[in-house]
């Protein structure tokens, strides 16, 4: 079985896939992210569905991405030669598609002898509908391998000759020799006749396109320090975990992969938490790509009109409301983590944080130049009246903890943060109307309950709550918010108590005290969050570059994170790949250039 | 055929079918707003393109209603049920094909195949405009199954 960090990840701003070590392609939703699967060995090595392409023999295995791309390539070296696997969904812009019929989705899977003869097997075998649909599969000869599901129309094209299995699977085994080069073309069609897609040159033209586009695309990125490959991957990932059709992005490419192994931990993490979008968009913002944070407002703004003023927690890609989770017996689990889930129920739950984070994001847009129309701030005086009048209750809290609610000081902080930043955008006339001195008496009242009343003076630290007595590393955020300097006497003395008990290696935190308990990993955005802290004036800058290299350690061959570490044995766990901890490794970069272009020692 | 008559009754009957729609959207039943989506053809400007779309809509509903009404002409019949059956094929016209092919000549309107290009456009509506929220074909149903009757009703009378 494949570890977590072990897989890698190709899309096109519109779907993705996960694609093992191994060259299982092991994990795929068509339309959409949130669609159900056609592939999801990861959830099931039995009847989860895989597409695999290696060589018969045993490999040595070295992977890449094509630099500055989302083009895979795995080389795979045997006693007799050498291939190389190219995996990529192809990503052209508006003006190539305008040319010629493109399938609606596509993976196209690239097989080149680069060195003697290796014998190589395709192992097609789709499930879809998340194992649960019968599979049967019809060879229409030059049209392909073709599987009818749900209206759906699954079509796999191949140079090599696939034979049909009575397992609804489909298997070839042939060699190649140097400089012989096969392709596979998967495609998806949903409305009207499919496009097939031609094979040979025009396959060599896709990639091309393909690894223009993505080259062009990270050439904008304006960041140019130390850890340049680092951030531009993680700015690749984010892209990848973002719906170009919507401008949204969803938290996580998977469902199910637990936080903690054998354990219950498991979620659907396939839609867009606002929390997660507005953290990515300003991620954005800091590289210089203006479009994606723009489109995202757009989103935000069009989404977020049912419900006004509250905010859901999370919609789907087009501002929809999300099921409650549903477990699916059929399948293992990732390593016996059971059960797989679909769905997500925390859509109701009551979160005060976020409307500091989306207005934080809005906030962003502004301070670049961006305009603000009466649609959008009669949308932020409601959520900032919003703010005013539910500060004051209890609530999940970033985690989502539903039972008890209780008055977390995250969400008090981002409450403080929507008020701050609605004047501050005021104060630069993008804003008008607002009941200012309302917003101005309960900022200052916020303020005064965190620090009065968040503050232990027992254990000299910020606490989870209110009047509380344990620690979340989250209390951390508060100079990155500008709600105290990392310097000051408080926050030196919370950054103490966090790393003596919520640090179980260096570089690595949990996010509160009852993790160890509960048996998860290490939260890598926390520990994101812990290393920019430092660089914020938290440490000096050596300790803070230190910090952030003993995270940078646990990333996967390709600089993938997950949502948590595991701190014994390094191993990725949670959803794969995560927004939230690309974005924490980001925005620690920036800040540490920041630091170092102030000569800040 | 009374052409002055069709002149107010189509001005009147699109005037109640953008007050369903516009308060659809204030009540929370859908995001969808047919006046910003038509002048979003235009300007880019969100306050401006809505002033931009009611002209553009009330020109189009004149241009349906003549329809209606032409139809009430042929059939030299007149009635709020005719108006109300003439509404519903309308807005199953209009949410069916009309809306879910608005990607594709509206300048400022994604589709379901864009990407991985990002730019701040207006979502792509799906099919029976689903996308604006799963209560949107309610609406517009609704509101043109209205705008028929107003048209076969008050065209009786006259």
């Amino acid at each position: 079985m494949q570890k977590i960090q072990d897989y890698a990840i190709i899309g096109n701003g519109r779907s993705a896939a996960l694609i093992s070590r191994a060259g299982s392609l092991d994990w795929l939703c068509w339309p959409r992210f949130d669609s159900p699967s056609l592939f999801a060995k990861i959830l099931d090595q039995e009847i989860g569905g895989h597409w695999k392409i290696s060589p018969t023999s045993s490999s040595t295995i070295e992977r890449k991405y094509i630099e500055g791309t989302n083009v895979l390539q795995t080389h795979f070296k045997t006693d007799s030669g050498k291939i190389i696997v190219t995996d990529f969904m192809p990503a052209f812009g508006e003006e190539e598609k305008k040319h010629s019929l493109q399938p609606e989705h596509e993976i196209i899977r690239r097989i080149e002898c680069v060195e003697g003869e290796v014998e190589i097997q395709i192992d097609f075998n789709p499930r879809p509908n998340y194992a649960r649909d019968s599979v049967v599969l019809h060879d229409a000869g030059k049209l392909g391998i073709r599987l009818e599901s749900d209206g759906q129309l699954i079509t796999l094209h191949s140079d090599i000759k696939l034979t049909l299995q009575k397992n609804g699977s489909a298997h070839a085994k042939t060699k190649i020799k140097t400089g012989q080069k096969c392709d596979c073309s998967l495609t998806f069609t949903s409305e009207g006749p499919a496009v097939v897609p031609p094979q040979g040159e025009l396959v060599s033209q896709k990639l091309s396109l393909t690894i223009d586009w993505w080259k062009k695309w990270s050439n904008r990125m304006t960041y140019k320090g130390p850890y340049k490959d680092h951030v531009l991957r993680s700015a690749l990932v984010l892209k990848l975990l973002g719906y170009a059709p919507s401008g949204t992005f969803a938290a996580a490419l998977t469902t199910s992969l637990p936080q903690r192994i054998g354990g219950d931990l498991n979620w659907d993490y396939r839609f867009c938490w606002l929390r997660d979008a507005a953290f990515t968009v300003r991620a954005l913002f800091g590289l210089g790509f203006k479009e994606e944070a723009e489109a995202f407002v757009s989103w935000l703004l069009h989404s977020t009109r049912l419900t006004f003023p509250a905010l859901r927690v999370l919609y789907d890609v087009y501002g929809e409301d999300i099921d409650n989770d549903v477990e699916l017996p059929h399948l293992k689990g990732y390593d016996g983590s059971y059960p797989v889930r679909i769905g997500n129920g925390v859509r109701s739950f009551f979160e005060l944080d976020i409307y500091g984070e989306v207005i934080e994001a809005v906030t962003h847009l502004v301070r670049t130049g961006g305009a603000l129309d009466h649609e959008t701030q009669k949308l932020l005086r409601g959520w900032g009246e919003y703010v005013c009048k539910n500060w004051q209750k209890p609530d999940t809290g970033i985690w989502e903890k539903m039972h008890p609610l209780k008055h977390y000081t995250h969400s008090k902080l981002m409450c403080w943060v929507a008020l701050d930043r609605l004047i501050e955008i005021h104060k630069r006339g993008q804003i008008q109307n607002i009941p200012l001195e309302m917003f101005v008496e309960h900022h200052h009242r916020i303020r005064k309950a965190i620090e009065e009343r968040s503050w232990n003076s027992k254990i000299q630290s910020y606490t989870q709550i209110l009047e509380g007595e344990e620690l979340d590393s989250i209390v951390l955020v508060m100079p990155l918010y500008e709600f105290d300097e990392a310097s000051s006497l408080r926050m030196q003395q919370t950054l103490q108590r966090v790393q003596e008990k919520l640090s179980p290696t260096p570089g690595l935190i949990y996010r509160y005290e009852k993790s160890t308990q509960e048996g998860e990993g290490a939260f890598g955005l926390c520990s994101f969050w812990n290393a920019e802290f430092l660089a914020r004036g938290g440490g000096s800058l050596q300790d803070a570059h230190e910090s952030f290299n003993q995270i940078l350690f646990y990333g996967n061959d390709l600089g993938l994170f997950s949502e948590e570490i595991d701190p014994k044995t390094g191993d990725a766990l949670g959803n794969f790949p995560q927004a939230f901890t690309h974005v924490g490794l980001i925005n620690t970069a920036l800040a540490l250039e920041e630091r170092e272009k102030k000569g800040n020692l | 055929m009374n052409w002055s008559v069709w002149l107010i009754l189509g001005f009147l009957s699109t005037l109640v079918l953008t007050s369903i729609l516009s308060g659809s959207q204030g009540l929370g039943i859908t995001r969808m707003n047919i006046p910003y989506m038509l002048g979003t053809m235009f300007t880019p400007n969100r306050d401006r393109a809505k002033i931009i779309g009611i002209f553009f809509h009330i020109i189009n509903g004149w241009i349906f209603s003549l329809i209606y009404i032409v139809t009430f002409e042929i059939f030299d019949i007149a009635t709020w049920w005719l108006g109300g059956v003439l509404g519903f094929i309308h807005a199953m016209f209009v949410l069916t094909v009309g809306i879910p092919v608005l990607p594709s000549v509206h300048p400022r309107m994604s589709n379901e195949q864009q990407g991985p290009t990002v730019v701040r456009q207006l979502e792509p509506p799906g099919f029976m405009a689903l996308h604006y929220g799963i209560r949107t074909p309610i609406s517009v149903i609704i509101a043109h199954i209205v705008f028929g009757c107003i048209l076969g009703g008050f065209y009786f009378f006259t």
